[in-house]
């Protein structure tokens, strides 16, 4: 279904998928490659029609596999490229991501959550978050992924990871579900960036494949082989600097009243929308609930769990899957604080009154 | 509140339309449609919040109002309407009663209007037009530009159809 | 004064490669950046190289070049073509690569009419991981994983690749060489140039299958193995070209 979109600077009413489409093109986007899977397929309907008015590309790939090793092409040559899929397209994606941390080929890539494990369900899950931290290319590798929880906060990340993929030569995830997808809410969207025409890609992109010209001692190669185990420690420590300074610069929260509570919930994404709602309902039954939301998944906000007050009874990591986020809050909470878990798989989403109730049940057995 | 009716019945655009409204109205909003594998003919519904302040779940467990195009969404969202809620019924699909007392039923015979109107395909305008009035959630005028601007960039003679359905009711 | 009536090509850097005696992967690089040093676009060329024996090419070919995941440089010079479709962009991919993982990916980038180059070695073995069966494998052709000859009855038959891609529309010039005599060599470089002069003139895609000897995993003799690219490979893979642009 199409939206009601307007040509307007602020506050359109936009489809999740579509306005992190939009936000992409904003944000310097010519190149999507994409397989159609649901609940995402707005996007690659949206760039089917929009890349080329923008003097981008558009190809419908033949498979998932296909589509990243196009983003990798590509992200090599210079281009900025975003893609997109949903869950068990993101598994076929992953070898390819593995290949675009060592080989240092930028790229952004939407997942739009749904559910499984196998082809699963297709309504909004969260179980994709091992997937999406930890990976399952092969090899020593870390991908930067970040929830939005809003179409707004969700169009502003896709914005700013064009720039941020860039800026790092490193593939970056922007994680959401079917439900953040699916829906539709006022959205300003950012101003359109410059983008560099294909002849000036060397210019702002040395290492790129763009043909060296007249000069061969400018040639370059992307490669992620290196087969003398000296080289490839040095290129994955390399990697790992890399990725010590993205943890100092990209970890993100946000928190509400944590160093003042009874217990602290821990959610992200669309949860945490669901959960906020869920602590006002606890403030008018007199528990002062606290909120840690992380917007980076990796880099997990860990630091931010040492603020939370002594008085805790709990932490309760909130997701829609079986317990995956909850390792990082172990970790994070490091044996201070009991951890349990308030889950919904399936496709279920709880509602604000369910995380509630499922809360105060809790905190009676602490 | 809940749209809900067969797919292709309008359902969404309904809602889509008051999510529109609300912006035009300077509130907030939300619009999460159910989604599906079919295309035709399945169950569709939305949830469209509106709101004065900031909106934290789009996800509702009570709705105000209820509209429901067909007997199994009546079927399915009756329950769901808070006390002294609204329930908008269309009454050329669903011939049984509701079964609650604590909520204000507003019955429209929607198809049988839009058929009159020659166009099958209004009875979401004409159900929105009962909704409007009812509910008072969006204002009348606001809708009325919401209409036009939908359906008269391109098609002017549609946007005076689904007018004419908008107003049936008033 | 003497003049020079043969010089190494720049196309080719100078280091050594680690292909085995009699390896023809030498002759195929050589034959590919040499013309596009001919051409005068060694500079404007970007090659996607495979992953197998040929995982080196970017160490040996001079040229801009990205190695690619295991089958997927269509996809990769797909991305590529869109962000620079003036340059010369070319695949270079063995069986396993092509025939095998990657045949989705090279059918339907001949679909699309890709322009761009794919240069294909047939060598009917996969060299790097050691002498197992490949798709192009003979019927009765011993290998690491048919010992005793490939038996059609239980792992099928061999693909035909120029066969195959001249049914499709997007795919303009196919042509197959065989690298076993100067001749043969003659008309690959042909072939070359003619693959480059379809992809500059953006007619489509432009295929050359280059049928090639792997002595070391046929347990051959490099002389042998030119015997047998005559005697075996080219009876079910005859050269020629199966389809050319007007």
């Amino acid at each position: 279904m199409s939206t009601t979109y307007q040509e307007s600077p602020s506050r359109v009413l936009m489809k999740g998928n579509e306005a992190f489409a939009e936000s992409a093109i904003r944000g310097g986007c010519r190149y999507y490659f994409g397989y159609p899977i649901t609940p995402q397929n707005e996007i690659p309907e949206y760039m089917s029609r929009e890349l080329p008015k923008n003097g981008g590309h558009f190809i419908q790939a033949e498979s998932e596999i296909s589509a990243i090793n196009m983003a990798y092409g590509a992200g090599a040559a210079g281009g900025r490229v975003f893609i997109s899929s949903s869950s068990p397209g993101i598994a076929l994606m992953q070898e390819g991501m593995s290949f675009a941390c060592c080989a240092e080929v930028p790229m952004v890539i939407l997942t739009v959550c749904r559910c499984g494990p196998g082809i699963g369900g297709i309504q909004p899950g969260q179980a994709d978050y091992f997937q999406a931290t930890r990976g399952g290319g092969n090899g020593d590798y870390k991908i930067p992924v970040f929830a939005p929880s809003s179409i707004q906060e969700g169009s502003d990340l896709v914005f700013e990871a064009m720039e941020l993929a860039d800026k790092w030569r490193n593939p970056i995830i922007i994680f959401t579900d079917g439900l953040l997808g699916q829906m539709m809410e006022p959205v300003t969207l950012p101003e359109h960036i410059d983008v560099a025409s294909s002849k000036d890609i060397r210019k702002s992109k040395a290492w790129a494949l763009t043909g060296y010209g007249a000069d061969d001692s400018s040639r370059n190669t992307i490669t992620s082989l290196r087969l003398q185990p000296e080289v490839l420690e040095k290129h994955v420590h390399h990697l790992f600097d890399k990725y010590t300074e993205i943890e100092k610069t990209l970890t993100r929260a946000e928190t509400i009243g944590i160093e003042d509570c009874d217990v602290v919930l821990v959610a992200y994404g669309i949860v945490a929308r669901i959960t906020k709602e869920a602590i006002e309902m606890l403030a008018r039954d007199g528990i002062k609930a606290g909120l840690i939301r992380p917007i980076s998944l990796w880099p997990f906000p860990h630091s931010v769990f040492d603020k939370i007050s002594n008085k805790a009874k709990a932490v309760i990591s909130t997701e829609l899957s079986m317990g995956q986020m909850i390792e990082d809050v172990r970790l994070a909470v490091a044996n201070r604080l009991p951890v349990r878990l308030l889950s919904r798989t399936g496709g279920m989403i709880p509602t604000s009154l369910e995380i509630a109730e499922r809360t105060k049940k809790i905190l009676a057995t602490m | 509140m809940f749209f809900a009716g067969f797919g292709g019945q309008g359902i969404m655009l309904a809602g889509q339309m008051v999510a529109q409204a609300a912006i035009l109205e300077g509130k907030a909003t939300t619009f999460f449609p159910s989604y599906g594998p079919e295309m035709r003919g399945g169950t569709a519904n939305c949830t469209v919040i509106v709101s004065d302040k900031p909106i934290s779940s789009p996800l509702i467990h009570e709705a105000d109002c209820v509209m429901a195009m067909n007997a199994p969404s009546m079927l399915k969202f009756e329950p769901a309407l808070k006390s002294g809620g609204l329930l908008l019924l269309n009454e050329s699909l669903i011939h049984q009663e509701p079964k609650r007392g604590d909520i204000t039923v507003c019955k429209i015979a929607a198809n049988d209007l839009a058929l009159g109107l020659g166009n099958a395909r209004a009875a979401n305008m004409i159900m929105l037009g009962a909704f409007v009035r009812a509910s008072g959630i969006i204002s009348e005028k606001t809708m009325t530009q919401v209409i036009s601007d939908t359906f008269g960039k391109k098609k002017p003679e549609l946007a005076e159809l689904n007018l004419k359905a908008f107003q049936i009711t008033a | 004064m003497l003049k020079p009536i043969f010089e190494y090509t720049k196309g080719m850097l100078r280091v050594e490669t680690n292909f085995c005696p009699g390896c023809t992967h030498g002759i195929s690089h050589r034959l590919i950046t040499e013309t596009l040093d001919e051409m005068g676009k060694l500079g404007e060329a970007i090659g996607c190289g495979p992953i197998g024996c040929a995982v080196m090419a970017h160490k040996f070919m001079n040229v801009d070049m990205c190695e690619c995941a295991h089958g997927r440089a269509p996809a990769v010079a797909s991305g590529v073509k869109r962000v620079h479709p003036d340059n010369l962009v070319f695949t270079y991919q063995g069986d396993g690569d092509l025939a095998s993982i990657g045949t989705a990916e090279i059918i339907h980038a001949a679909a699309r009419g890709e322009c761009f180059s794919t240069f294909f070695v047939n060598n009917a073995i996969y060299g790097m991981t050691g002498g197992q069966m490949a798709p192009t494998t003979l019927p009765g052709q011993r290998s690491t994983t048919s010992q005793t000859g490939r038996d059609t009855g239980k792992s099928g038959f061999p693909i035909r690749v120029c066969e195959l891609l001249s049914t499709l529309d997007g795919a303009v010039y196919v042509e197959r060489v065989a690298l076993n005599s100067p001749a043969g060599v003659a008309k690959a470089k042909k072939a070359v140039r003619r693959a480059f002069d379809v992809q500059e003139k953006k007619l489509g895609f432009s295929f050359v299958e280059f049928v090639s000897a792997c002595p070391t995993n046929w347990g051959l003799s490099p002389v042998a193995a030119v015997d047998f690219i005559k005697e075996k490979m080219l009876p079910y893979y005859p050269p020629g070209v199966f389809k050319s642009p007007q």
